[in-house]
């Protein structure tokens, strides 16, 4: 398996099906684990950090559940296709900045992705389309259960699975759900809902997670607590707010739909006609258009309606490590606009 | 809309930012944008709010007892207080008085009830792992008058019990 395979593919997370597909784009699980007695990667030295790469790329390799996976050693991952795996969410923006002794597993339908001495010497992660987290749990449950076989992972049992961040032992679980909320955002009640949120201890994060800010109406809800709780405890509880929210973002699109429906159908359909017409377009201002069209088709009111897959692929081919590879050249910024619009003109065409 | 820092440039960044549960918002152009995030980023680090909050913690008891180095990694309590980060999973034990109290700030709980490695799971007393969620389970079942789901958990309950005072005499 080649990085350049996942161009023609369409990852699990973008597929737009699921439970609540139209509000929610994927559901995300991680586990935070370390190899007992080894020292943790930003304090390892070299050798000790290469020990623990073979180690984890051979417990891989020994079981036959990982066969259709692929280890990506940093070292020979160029800076666009370390960029390339970011923006397919197989790794954090933190793991593609240094490269000694890391890599990133990555299984053929882009479900499974571990990193691999990231801040911890694990973070498994599965990604499932749509609201999902215990479909998603009962995998890496499974995942976690076949590594622990051939590892003996660091652990506590008065503090759980120890980690290089206390902010992570206990469970060393996050469970996060990315939700487009467009009709929050317009109806201005968005702020109340994060501020909510906030307070109950759950994090709001932007499309590529830790640091990066909510663009395009794209909103990452996760766990902060992971110690004291189960994991199954953990996921209700997300469940729990995130149907909250989905029913506030429900209530808030029939509003629009029944007060300003006008108002709606104007924003929606300029959006779409900029998106069909353009020809310079940034990223961001491609994504906060596709979100308004992503709106139209989920409310039905686009005359010639995109399927959410087109959509949700869109907003992944249309980043900039994305273009690069699909026209196999570095690109300036400039390029790059020019490019997408066309690349975006193209697919609405066949459309 | 123009940029609320530098009044030039168009504003196309929109942050939220919330303290003490006030919240105020910056409508930044994206050069001031990304000078607010590294100014940030530089005064919020995660590993200085758990160094500030690694500060506060002194342990209850025997202040110079516990050592202060970790014997497997050689990582010190100092160096923790400076990166935020521990050097191995050794160092939980090391600096188990200082941590215990740091991780309650952090998750609000002290103990671990979520699942055991498979390997330990044997000679990891199983109360907490089997039992206690068994016993939650029972009391669900319970309030959702789901009696004979509930006969079936108490049944197991006792015979997990009854398992582990064997295991313990055998021991």
């Amino acid at each position: 398996m080649q990085l350049n395979d996942f161009l023609n593919h369409t990852s699990e997370w973008l597929k737009g099906t699921g439970p609540h597909s139209d509000i929610v784009i994927s559901s995300r699980i991680r586990l935070a684990r370390n190899l007992a007695k080894a020292s943790f990667p930003h304090w390892a030295d070299k050798l000790q950090g290469k020990v623990v790469l073979e180690a984890i790329e051979a417990a891989v390799k020994k079981n036959n559940y990982f066969k259709n996976t692929a280890s990506f050693r940093l070292d020979d991952v160029d800076a666009v296709d370390k960029q390339f795996l970011v923006e397919r969410h197989l790794m954090s923006m933190e793991h593609a900045q240094k490269s000694e002794n890391k890599a990133v597993i990555i299984d053929t339908d882009e479900v499974i992705a571990i990193m691999v001495n990231e801040e911890d010497h694990l973070r498994i992660q599965v990604m499932q389309s749509g609201f999902n987290l215990f479909e998603a749990w009962g995998i890496i449950n499974n995942i976690d259960d076949l590594l622990s076989k051939e590892l003996s992972f660091a652990f506590l049992p008065e503090w759980g699975y120890l980690t290089a961040c206390p902010t992570n032992a206990g469970t060393g679980m996050r469970g996060s759900v990315m939700l487009h909320l467009p009709a929050l955002v317009m109806t201005r009640q968005i702020n109340r809902v994060l501020a909510a949120i906030a307070k109950l201890s759950f994090a709001t994060r932007g499309l590529y997670g830790e640091g990066t800010q909510a663009s395009g109406n794209f909103f990452q809800i996760s766990n902060q607590v992971a110690l004291g709780h189960s994991e199954e405890e953990i996921i209700e509880n997300i469940n729990g707010l995130i149907r909250q929210i989905i029913e506030q973002e429900n209530q808030a699109r029939q509003a629009l739909l029944s007060k300003n429906r006008a108002l709606l159908e104007d924003r929606v359909n300029r959006s779409f006609g900029i998106l069909k017409s353009a020809y310079i377009i940034s990223s961001d201002e491609t994504i906060e258009l596709l979100s308004m069209v992503r709106l139209g088709c989920d409310l039905g009111i686009v005359n010639k309606c995109m399927d959410r897959r087109t959509i949700n692929e869109l907003f992944l081919i249309t980043q900039p490590a994305h273009l690069q590879k699909i026209e196999n050249k570095k690109l300036t910024s400039q390029e790059r606009d020019v490019k997408r619009a066309e690349l975006i003109r193209t697919k609405l065409k066949i459309q | 809309m123009l940029c609320d820092i530098c009044g030039k440039n168009p504003a196309t960044v929109h942050l939220t930012e919330i303290v003490n549960e006030e919240m105020t918002e910056l409508h930044l152009c994206e050069t001031c944008a990304q000078a607010k995030s590294q100014q940030m980023e530089q005064q919020f680090g995660l590993s200085d709010l758990l160094a500030g909050m690694a500060d506060f913690d002194k342990p209850v008891s025997g202040e110079e007892t516990i050592s202060s180095q970790c014997p497997n990694c050689k990582l010190t309590y100092t160096d923790f207080k400076k990166i935020g980060r521990l050097g191995c999973g050794e160092c939980y034990t090391a600096f188990r008085k200082y941590l215990g109290p740091l991780l309650k700030r952090i998750h609000g709980s002290g103990e671990h009830a979520g699942k055991v490695p498979i390997k330990l799971a044997k000679t990891i007393s199983r109360k907490k792992a089997g039992t206690e969620e068994l016993r939650l389970k029972l009391q669900k079942a319970i309030e959702t008058e789901a009696f004979e789901e509930a006969a079936r958990i108490r049944d197991q309950i006792k015979e997990l019990e009854k398992k582990q005072q064997d295991e313990n005499a055998a021991e």
